[in-house]
């Protein structure tokens, strides 16, 4: 009998690991060993024909650390989570609450918010391309109505990473919208007959009731925008290739430059690393804070 | 105060579609008439004729139709599997793996572009629909999704499948993926809208328009060294985007579900 139980834990076993194989032979070729080869190749200097490449320890980071246009790079990215995270956010949670209330043309309305959502990032920056052009864009067209000067919006230091952050918070808001409008249909509608009747306005229902109801859906928003403002950088490609003077290159932008346009692979491989020891930290904080709070249906 | 946020709601939805709207409108007219705002001008298609010859974008969309489909052919195997593996079947080992797999989620593939290019290259995929498609396959994402519905299914089929005799594969086949369909349109939808809008891994990893997607196409389009005009890139970009604007457009509804079932992790 015994036997017979050991038996088919075995096979249970062996079929387990079958089932997992595909997968974790994908993972490991495309995550597991490129993570572990970009520690090692980040610890190595830059082989040129004359000179093999060496184990140089923690020198690859000690040059980024020195690098002012990394600096740069980092102070651009955080201006750009900073700036993206929480206004998209906002808008998001005003579409949903308009979204999910009594107005005209409500279906016009979610479709406009989320058709962004649905187009490539190089589409949507074709589009803003029109809207920044200098003399001929929309913008400038539009502030010349009330006179004001030209202004060249991505070829400028002071507004192209601004330009840059403005495209993706209209990519963004309509996706968030979709969560917060998921999070508002749960509310049970006897909160809101249980205000009415106390004699709570909408503005009080909203910020007493809705408004601390949404949080763990904020918190889960706000991990996925925090991913995101790492990951969405194809507009950059289009709009302003980083520049000028790296006014809004951000950090996977120039990760790619480094590694693609000057051939530089250990300084790439070692600002991926950092990149990955800032994600582990936000793992980290979702699955021991987050995952306790947020309980999804 | 309901008439102000009506208006604020709307003056909103046109802010947000205006983009679009303007796009499309200059894609059906002269530069010099699109940059006046001359509402009056008549419309033309020689900005999509322009755009057509410019670049063998044919090619291009067969290319992006070709890789979400093997994505998704990919990811559906690959993720049914090991989500069955981890809902159903217990051995020593298994948490641990799990644990393996969900760090996934924070190992973006976009930030290990360049082992996963030494990677790709090693197995000869360079410059392949394969290519670019491989390091998707096996996504964290989906196989937690497919863990989740497998979860959801009643033990009881299961008994009764083996009773009639159904191997592993068999139950598999005939209980659990019958029952997960909804996960698996939900999956569906945002895998081939995620890897339809998808550039920068195709960018590194294609070099020639056999195997070039459409935005790695309509980024070399758009190139300011290539001199065309901002109709005809609202032409270009039109035509690029309408066969997923269309299907968003008739299954709306589906698509919001499956972004929000999606996000439901």
């Amino acid at each position: 009998m015994s036997e017979h139980i050991n038996l088919e834990k075995r096979r249970q076993a062996i079929y387990g690991w079958l089932l997992l194989s595909p997968a974790m032979i994908l993972l490991t070729l495309f995550a597991f060993y490129p993570s572990i080869a970009t520690l090692w190749s980040s610890l190595f200097s830059r082989g040129t024909r004359r000179k093999p490449s060496e184990f140089v320890g923690g020198e690859n980071y000690a040059d980024l650390f020195a690098d002012p246009v990394f600096w740069k790079v980092v102070t651009n990215n955080l201006i750009y989570a900073a700036a993206t995270i929480p206004i998209s956010i906002a808008i998001a949670l005003a579409m949903a609450l308009w979204a999910n209330s009594k107005i005209p043309a409500r279906g016009f309305v979610r479709t406009a918010y989320f058709t962004p959502t649905v187009l490539p990032m190089i589409a949507a920056a074709n589009l803003w391309l029109f809207f920044y052009t200098p003399g001929l864009g929309v913008l400038d067209q539009f502030f010349g109505l009330f006179g004001l000067p030209s202004i060249n919006w991505l070829g400028q230091p002071e507004t192209a990473l601004w330009a840059v952050i403005i495209v993706t918070i209209w990519k963004e808001a309509g996706f968030f919208m979709i969560f917060y409008l998921a999070a508002l249909q749960t509310i049970p509608e006897d909160l809101k007959e249980a205000a009415d009747i106390e004699g709570a306005s909408r503005w009080t229902y909203t910020r007493r009731i809705v408004l601390p109801l949404l949080m763990p859906t904020t918190l889960f928003i706000m991990v996925n925008a925090l991913i995101n403002s790492v990951k969405l950088i194809d507009h950059l490609f289009i709009l302003t290739k980083g520049g000028p003077n790296d006014a809004s290159k951000l950090i996977l932008y120039y990760i790619w430059e480094m590694a693609f346009a000057f051939f530089d692979a250990p300084h790439a491989a070692a600002m991926t690393i950092l990149v990955l020891v800032v994600l582990g930290v936000v793992a980290g904080i979702k699955f021991t804070i987050l995952d306790k709070r947020t309980h999804y249906q | 105060m309901r008439h102000i946020e009506s208006i604020g709601a709307l003056l909103l939805a046109v802010i947000w579609i205006s983009p679009l709207v303007f796009a499309f409108w200059a894609a059906f007219h002269t530069t010099s008439d699109a940059v006046n705002f001359n509402l009056a001008a008549p419309w033309t298609l020689d900005n999509f004729r322009t755009a057509w010859v410019g670049a063998p974008w044919l090619k291009y969309f067969l290319n992006t139709f070709l890789l979400v489909t093997v994505i998704l052919i990919g990811q559906f195997i690959v993720t049914t599997l090991a989500g069955f593996a981890f809902a159903q079947v217990r051995f020593p080992g298994r948490d641990f793996v799990f644990i393996l797999v969900l760090m996934q989620l924070f190992i973006l593939p976009e930030v290990l572009i360049v082992e996963n290019y030494a990677m790709v290259s090693r197995l000869g995929l360079f410059d392949s629909i394969l290519g670019v498609g491989m390091p998707y396959m096996a996504s964290a994402f989906g196989i937690f999704l497919m863990r989740q519905a497998f979860k959801g299914v009643p033990m009881e089929l299961h008994e009764a499948a083996r009773v009639e005799g159904c191997g592993w594969f068999g139950i598999l086949w005939r209980v659990y993926v019958p029952l997960a369909r909804p996960t698996y349109l939900a999956y569906a939808l945002v895998s081939v809208s995620t890897h339809w809008n998808n550039f920068l891994w195709p960018l590194i990893v294609t070099n020639s328009p056999d195997t070039r997607p459409l935005t790695v196409g309509l980024s070399i389009f758009g190139a300011p060294e290539n001199g065309v005009d901002i109709s005809v890139i609202s032409a270009a970009t039109m035509m690029s985007v309408a066969p997923l604007l269309i299907a968003f457009l008739v299954f709306q509804r589906q698509f919001v579900q499956a972004f929000l079932r999606a996000g439901i992790k």
